[in-house]
Parts: C-alpha cells; sequence; structure tokens
C-alpha cells in the first residue's frame, strides 16, 4: 500500500515537475488542515479552501469578490412561472482533470450534475453513506434535501431539478460548496475497484486546479489546470502550508515563506499595515454577533425593556476592546455587504440614561439576568467572555445586575435554544450564502424558535414578510419585503446586534489580483504574482 | 533475566486493559454532545440529532459501546473518525512518525547535554559551573514551552534569518514519503539539499521540545553523579590512582545512570505533552496537535483510539526502561 502510494506521489509529482522550469508558484499558509476533499460532507471553512474552491466548480458561482451570481458549469438558467422547476443548460466542453488515478473519457454533461445531487439525496444509493459516519450537513440544513422532487436529464447538457415548493431561496443555494459538481464517471471507476472512500482522498473536480497531493496537517500541492473551461490560472502551483498558529503564519509572511495569510492576530494588524513589503487588505465580515434575549422570558417579553437595554450597550467600546480595531457596530440582523440590507435603519444610540428612564417607565427595577458567553472564539466574536464582562458593566450602569454564565460549547448551543432558557445569550452567525433568507428567516423566524432563533421570537408580521419572500422572484420586490422586515426588527428589538467582524487578508505585494471573499471563502482564481 | 522480562511483559496486559477503560470512559465524562458539536451554530434537527447519533452507536448504553469498542479493537479496528470519515489507524500512523522522530530527536539531546551538565555540575560543584549549569536548567524547566518557541522563531527565524520559521522541509522540495521520517526519505529521495533543509527544519523544534528533558535529565544527573562520587569505591578508584575519565566515565556514571535511565524513560511521556504546544507552533503534523483537536471536537474515536496508540508507545519505553534497568542493575533481576 505504502509502496503503491510512493508510486502514485512520484507519477504526480512528474506531472508536477514537468514543465517547472519556469513554474509561478502561491503559497497561502492556511490555518487548518481540511477535513477531506469531497467538498459536499463538510462545514468548515478550511475544507471549503481546499476542495470545493480550488478543485470544484459549481453551476452557478458568486463573482469573485462579490455576492453576485455568475455563470458556472450552467451557462444560463431559468425558473418555471410557478416557482416549481429550474432548468439549467450546462456549459458544453469542461474536462474533468486527469491525475494519476483518473483519466476521463468523456466531458462534464448532465449525468455529473444529477449524481452530484441524488448521492446526497437519495438514502438507497451506495454513495449516500459511502464513508462511516458521512453527513450532508449542508443539503440538510439549507432545506434542499425538502425541496428536491426529482431531477431530470433533459438532454447531455440540460438538467431541470423539479421541486416540492417554489421557493426563491433555492436559487441561491447552487453556488455553494455542497453543491459542487463532482465526477461520475469517477466515482463509478472507484465504485468498480471497491474503492469509494478514495472520492475524498483524491479528489477529481473541473476547477482551475488539480489536486496533486495532500501531506497531513502539513501541505495540500495543487497544479493549475491547463485545460480549464475558463483559461488557465497565471499561476503554475499552489500550496496550503498548513499554519495553525497566527502568530507564526505572520512570521512566515514577513520571512517571506508564505505570499498570503488569513486571520491574523488583531494585534499584528497596524505592524503588517506599516511593512512596506506586505499589503492589507480589509473587508466586512459576511457575519454578525449579537445578544439575543429570551423573548418569552419576563421581562424580555417586553419590546420596550429591550429596546431600553440596547441603549445602554457602548458598542464602539466592545469594538475597540473585543475586535481592538477588526469590527464594525452593527446595526441590522444582516452585514452590509449583503444585498438585502436595509441601510437606512437607525441604530439605538448609545445612551445610559435614557436606558435607565426607559427601563423605569416599563416598570422594571433592580433587575438581574444571566448573560451567556461563548467558551469559543468565533469569526463573529474572538472573545465572548470580555464582551460579557463590558455588557455586565454596562447593564451595571443602568441598574441591572448580569451574572456571566458559560459552559462547555456543545452544552452551550444546545442549551441557549431552550425555550425557557434563562438569560441573553451571546452567539452569531456566518452566512452560508448570499441570501438574506439565511439571516433573517433562519435567525428569527418562527420555524427557528427553539433551534437557531436563540430570541425565542416569533412575530407574526416579521414572520409574513419574510415567508412572501421566499416566494417572490423578483430580487428587487424581495429587497422591499426584507427592508420592511429589519424595520419591524429594530422595532420589536430581539437582539442587541453587536458587531461585525472586519475580515483581514495580508499578503506580500507580489500577489496580484486576489479579491476578498465577502462570504469569507479564500479563492486563487485569477490570482497572480510578480516576480 | 528470563523471568523478569516475562514478569514485566505480563504487567502490559492488564495495564492495556485498563488504559483502554480510561480511554473509553475519559472522552465521555466530558460534557458536550459530538453530534451538536460537530453541527455547530447551524444545529441539527432533533431527527437529525437522532440518526447520527445510531450511526455512531452513541444510542446504546455505556456498556454495550465499550463492549462494542473491545470486539472492534480485538480485530484491529480502531474506528473512524467522526471529522474526517477516514480510519483511526490511518490517520495515526500517517502522524506517528512526525512526531517520533521530533521526540528522538529531542530525547538524544536533551540526553546527550543533559548528561553532560550533569556530570560537569557535579564534578564541579560548588564553582560558578555548578550554579551557571543548574541555574540555566531551572530557568529552562521554568520555561512556557510556547513563549519560548516563539521567542526563538522571532530571533532565529525572523530576525537573523538563520532558521525557517515552520514545518518539516522547505516546500520546494517535494518527494514520495516512504517511511515518514523526514530525515530519511530526504536521504532516499537522492534530491540535493534535501536532507539538509531536513535537519535545518528540526533545529528550532528539537530545542525547544528539548529544553525541560534537558533540565530535568541535568539535574538528575547531578544529583546521582554526587551520591555515587561520595561513596567508598570511589575513594578507592581514585586512590588506586585511576585517571578521572576513568573514575567517572567507568566507575561512577554506570552506577548513576540507573536513576537517570529511568528518568528518560518518563521524560518520553512528558515529551508527548510537550509535542502538543510544539507542534502547534511548528506546523509539525504531529500526532500532539491531532490529539488536542479530536478532543476539542469530541471525536471520540480519535480519543480513545490515540489515547490509546500513544499509551503503548509509552508502555513500550517503559518497558524497554525496565528491561535496560534490569541489565544496568542485576539486583533488580532478583527481586
Amino acid at each position: 500500500m505504502k509502496l503503491m502510494k510512493a508510486l502514485l506521489t512520484a507519477t504526480a509529482m512528474t506531472f508536477a515537475v514537468a514543465g517547472a522550469a519556469q513554474a509561478k508558484t502561491l503559497v497561502y499558509c492556511s490555518e487548518g488542515s481540511p477535513e477531506g476533499f469531497d467538498p459536499a460532507p463538510w462545514t468548515a471553512g478550511t475544507s471549503f479552501d481546499a476542495s470545493s474552491r480550488t478543485i470544484y466548480n459549481r453551476l452557478i458561482e458568486f463573482a469573485p469578490g462579490s455576492t453576485e451570481t455568475v455563470p458556472g458549469l450552467a451557462e444560463s438558467w431559468e425558473t418555471s412561472d410557478d416557482g416549481m422547476e429550474i432548468t439549467f443548460h450546462l456549459r458544453q466542453g469542461v474536462k474533468f482533470h486527469t491525475t494519476p488515478y483518473f483519466t476521463p473519457t468523456r466531458d462534464f454533461n448532465a449525468d455529473d450534475v444529477i449524481f452530484s445531487f441524488m448521492r446526497q439525496l437519495d438514502k438507497s444509493s451506495p454513495w449516500y453513506e459511502y464513508a462511516p459516519g458521512i453527513a450532508w450537513e449542508y443539503f440538510d440544513s439549507t432545506g434542499m434535501a425538502t425541496a428536491i422532487k426529482e431531477i431530470v436529464r433533459v438532454d447531455d447538457h440540460t438538467v431541470k431539478f423539479v421541486l416540492t415548493r417554489a421557493d426563491a431561496t433555492i436559487l441561491a443555494t447552487f453556488p455553494m460548496d455542497f453543491a459542487s459538481i463532482v465526477s461520475k464517471e469517477y466515482a463509478d471507476q472507484l465504485d468498480a475497484a471497491g474503492t469509494r472512500e478514495r472520492f475524498n482522498t483524491h479528489p477529481v473536480g473541473t476547477g482551475a486546479f488539480t489536486f496533486v497531493d495532500y501531506q497531513q496537517d502539513a501541505v495540500i500541492r495543487y497544479q493549475a489546470f491547463a485545460d480549464y473551461w475558463d483559461g488557465k490560472q497565471p499561476i503554475d502551483d499552489l500550496i496550503f502550508a498548513i499554519t495553525v498558529d497566527p502568530g507564526v503564519r505572520q512570521q512566515k509572511l514577513v520571512a517571506g515563506e508564505c505570499d498570503i495569510i488569513p486571520y491574523p492576530n488583531p494585534a499584528d494588524i497596524e505592524g503588517m499595515k506599516a511593512n512596506p513589503d506586505l499589503t492589507v487588505m480589509q473587508q466586512e465580515g459576511f457575519n454578525i454577533g449579537y445578544l439575543a434575549y429570551n423573548t418569552r422570558q419576563a421581562p424580555f417579553d417586553k419590546p420596550e425593556v429591550r429596546r431600553a437595554l440596547n441603549k445602554a450597550i457602548n458598542k464602539q467600546a466592545i469594538i475597540d476592546a473585543v475586535f481592538q480595531g477588526t469590527g464594525q457596530a452593527a446595526v441590522a440582523p444582516l452585514p452590509p455587504t449583503s444585498w438585502g440590507y436595509n441601510d437606512q435603519l437607525v441604530d439605538d444610540p448609545y445612551d445610559p440614561a435614557a436606558a435607565r428612564a426607559e427601563l423605569e417607565a416599563a416598570g422594571v427595577s433592580g433587575l438581574k439576568m444571566k448573560v451567556w458567553a461563548m467558551p469559543v472564539q468565533r469569526p463573529y466574536n474572538p472573545n465572548a467572555r470580555r464582551m460579557a464582562e463590558l455588557i455586565q458593566a454596562d447593564f451595571a450602569a443602568v441598574g441591572v445586575e448580569v451574572e456571566i454564565v458559560s459552559m462547555e460549547w456543545g452544552e452551550y448551543l444546545a442549551q441557549s435554544s431552550a425555550l425557557d432558557r434563562d438569560g441573553a445569550v451571546l452567539l452569531g452567525w456566518t452566512g452560508d450564502n448570499a441570501d438574506p433568507d439565511n439571516f433573517l428567516a433562519v435567525l428569527l423566524g418562527c420555524d427557528g424558535v427553539g433551534s437557531n432563533n436563540r430570541a425565542q421570537w416569533c412575530h407574526q408580521p416579521y414572520e409574513d414578510l419574510i415567508q412572501k419572500a421566499k416566494t417572490t422572484f423578483d430580487q428587487e420586490e424581495r429587497k422591499k419585503l426584507y427592508d420592511e422586515a429589519q424595520v419591524i426588527f429594530k422595532q420589536e428589538a430581539p437582539w442587541a446586534t453587536i458587531a461585525h467582524s472586519i475580515v483581514t487578508m495580508p499578503m506580500r505585494n507580489s500577489v496580484q489580483n486576489f479579491k476578498q471573499d465577502p462570504l469569507g471563502i479564500h479563492r486563487f482564481v485569477g490570482v497572480d504574482k510578480s516576480e | 533475566m528470563l523471568r523478569f522480562a516475562l514478569s514485566r511483559l505480563l504487567l502490559v496486559v492488564p495495564t492495556f486493559v485498563g488504559i483502554t477503560l480510561i480511554a473509553f470512559l475519559f472522552i465521555r465524562i466530558l460534557p458536550g454532545d459530538p453530534v451538536l458539536l460537530m453541527a455547530g451554530e447551524r444545529g441539527v434537527s432533533p431527527e437529525r440529532h437522532a440518526e447520527l447519533m445510531a450511526q455512531f452507536g452513541f444510542d446504546k448504553p455505556m456498556w454495550r459501546q465499550y463492549v462494542d469498542y473491545i470486539g472492534q479493537l480485538l480485530q484491529g479496528n480502531f474506528g473512524h473518525s467522526f471529522s474526517t470519515k477516514r480510519p483511526v489507524l490511518e490517520e495515526f500512523m500517517a502522524r506517528f512518525p512526525a512526531t517520533l522522530e521530533l521526540a528522538l530527536c529531542a530525547i538524544v539531546l536533551a540526553t546527550v547535554l543533559g548528561v553532560a551538565a550533569g556530570i560537569l555540575a557535579a564534578v564541579k560543584r560548588g564553582s560558578w559551573i555548578d550554579q551557571a549549569t543548574m541555574g540555566t536548567a531551572l530557568v529552562g524547566y521554568s520555561m512556557p514551552i510556547f513563549w519560548w518557541a516563539l521567542l526563538l522563531i522571532i530571533l532565529f527565524s525572523t530576525s537573523l534569518g538563520w532558521t525557517p520559521v515552520s514545518g518539516r522541509i522547505a516546500l520546494t522540495h517535494y518527494f514520495p514519503s516512504v517511511t515518514g521520517f523526514m530525515l530519511v526519505d530526504s536521504l532516499l529521495s537522492g534530491r540535493p539539499g534535501a536532507f539538509a533543509s531536513a535537519v535545518h527544519h528540526l533545529v528550532l523544534p528539537t530545542i525547544v521540545l528539548a529544553t525541560i528533558p534537558l533540565a530535568v535529565i541535568a539535574r538528575q544527573t547531578r544529583s546521582a553523579m554526587l551520591e555515587v562520587l561520595g561513596e567508598v569505591y570511589m575513594m578507592t578508584a581514585r586512590s588506586k590512582g585511576l585517571s578521572p575519565s576513568r573514575v567517572i566515565g567507568l566507575h561512577a556514571l554506570r552506577n548513576a545512570l540507573i536513576p537517570v535511565v529511568t528518568t528518560i524513560g518518563l521524560q518520553v511521556s512528558v515529551l508527548m505533552g510537550g509535542a502538543i504546544l510544539t507542534e502547534t507552533i511548528f506546523s509539525w503534523p504531529g500526532i500532539g496537535k491531532w490529539m488536542i483537536d479530536s478532543i476539542s471536537r469530541r471525536d471520540y474515536q480519535v480519543v480513545q483510539g490515540g489515547l490509546l496508540l500513544i499509551a503503548a508507545m509509552v508502555m513500550l519505553v517503559n518497558l524497554t526502561v525496565d528491561l535496560l534497568y534490569g541489565l544496568v542493575n542485576p539486583r533488580v533481576r532478583h527481586v
């Protein structure tokens, strides 16, 4: 087995080394190891960076640096008038990767699309559980599993998705990573050889880069796919050097061992900005950190109490202390980079005197409450404990006594969604796709009560708007509905919206054309490097 | 000697059974639902939660899960990782050579320098050499590994550019992994500069990982040497006119090594703890970091399997130490 692996690697090396005389190499020091290279079972951005965004394509893609959608492996698509069918017209002449372990005999076609989705949908498929414990988390949680009735092969290059319900949000899931298109021919080959598990360790896609080798927890190597349908990439070799510690990543960047790094320490950012060899890009993260009140628990069942408490929170102090400048005060429950963001919303002013007065007017005095602080660091909240302490001090200034509670992360997630949860909980969300529904419905809709809706808030006027938006296919109309919904949100204040993080990507000046992705994906398609 | 060896070997069996129980229970005592942790903020529906719990076998009674686990182990099956879905044994074997290579280099460095420092301090007892050596050992023992590693990187890698920041070998060297030991594989590859690069990348992590064991071995050696040097037979050896090197190297050191060998064996276990931090800082793809991440993720199979495999390694080392001890100290064999 080891000998076979060595032979395969040696052959892969031949591919890698061939023509390497003038090879342009980009080194990305990634923050962690991918869970695997099959794009569909995983949910971590680290895995998506290493698999779906390098090796695969999707029918619909996000434009680089944007949440706007553009054609991918589908040149065009249309939705039926009743919203129950989506027909994709597939791009022709798209090649799958040729690797030491697979040589395609045909181009991409409808069979690959059908296989890519049915393996996640059809429980009777041998691929549904092709590895022990494999699960299709995003396919399930985005509602795709219940939305697809059947997928019809109209012809070699036309596929029709027949849905169980008219749902405008389903189209927004097609650019997501789990919807990456895989090779049915390769799957059949592995099936015949009895080695299905290699689907996850030896990937084959249509993407800009071909997988070459993975040294566990150390290095992932890719090579630019010469026959990529959108043209060969400017860089020849892409290397992910896995560097877990952010301080060490920064040192490697400065030393020139990395060309580009993610997630630097906030404290190191100013120093990197001052370094003449580095360029530091920044953008609002597609996330939201919030404090959710339990709207079923008195006195937080009164909107006036919630609004009053919101006025007691000094968000700027939190951004300075917790985010160390890498955060932006949140007004809406959506990040500003979302097309559904209502930029007319007015935030609760920081006004402790008004907060105290409004609490008294609401009949609240001597209030004791709990604030739950996450035990882990998340993109939307780098230090929940510290944030809770600041909120504790802010609330004390208006006569509210806060007890900070915390627990193990899994327990925190489970217990914070309980209907009778005692206290307000710090949590957050990073968008899965560009659709506002992914925030506004998932986190604040009635269906989410008892799970993702930590405020346990079910408000009919709001619910009516987001449900109507789900079945409205015109984006401008949907925007109006979401704008109204956000106004209601501010009035009812089930949350105190705290902050969106600012995502920082430092890189060497030689890196060209890198675009920060609003969804936090690190993509290297189109990236170049000057000598 | 054979009886002694057999008696030590027999002890391994109940020890191993005890470890399977500890490994099994340890991760289950920790709060946290592994399915909920996998799902993260997204959560999972109650139906899907029940489905996954059944898939992983968590819906069975604890005793049944343990029995199933032992049954699997007896067939050489350490289970599959929840997060990567790959066999635990495969994941362990992919990472173990990296940890072993680093640990071996560290223990060799710690032993050579530690014994030498301990001898020097004992022979020069009370002098400034003794004070300086033991003072340095104390500092080494007290330093946080994380801080020490970052300090060395900033000084030698970033400021002076003498050593690489992290990794096992320069990225420009790419060759098949045959043994998993970079020093060996780089030599086998025949690529110019590969072996030198592998050695270069080992320098800082080895120094960091060796620091604490070195300090402990130095102090233990000094202490053991001082005890031996005060013995009557040492006076006899000196009065016979033997050279100082023969007195110290042959008569004193051989007897002083007995407790030092035991200390070295115990330090191997300590190295595993240090390896976690060292591997994190130097992006060393070993089992230490893998285990820590698995505990955070409540990856039961990896934690159980990893603990067992590490315990097996530590038991092997300590068995070797016990046997060596029996070789060095004949009195032990006849107890």
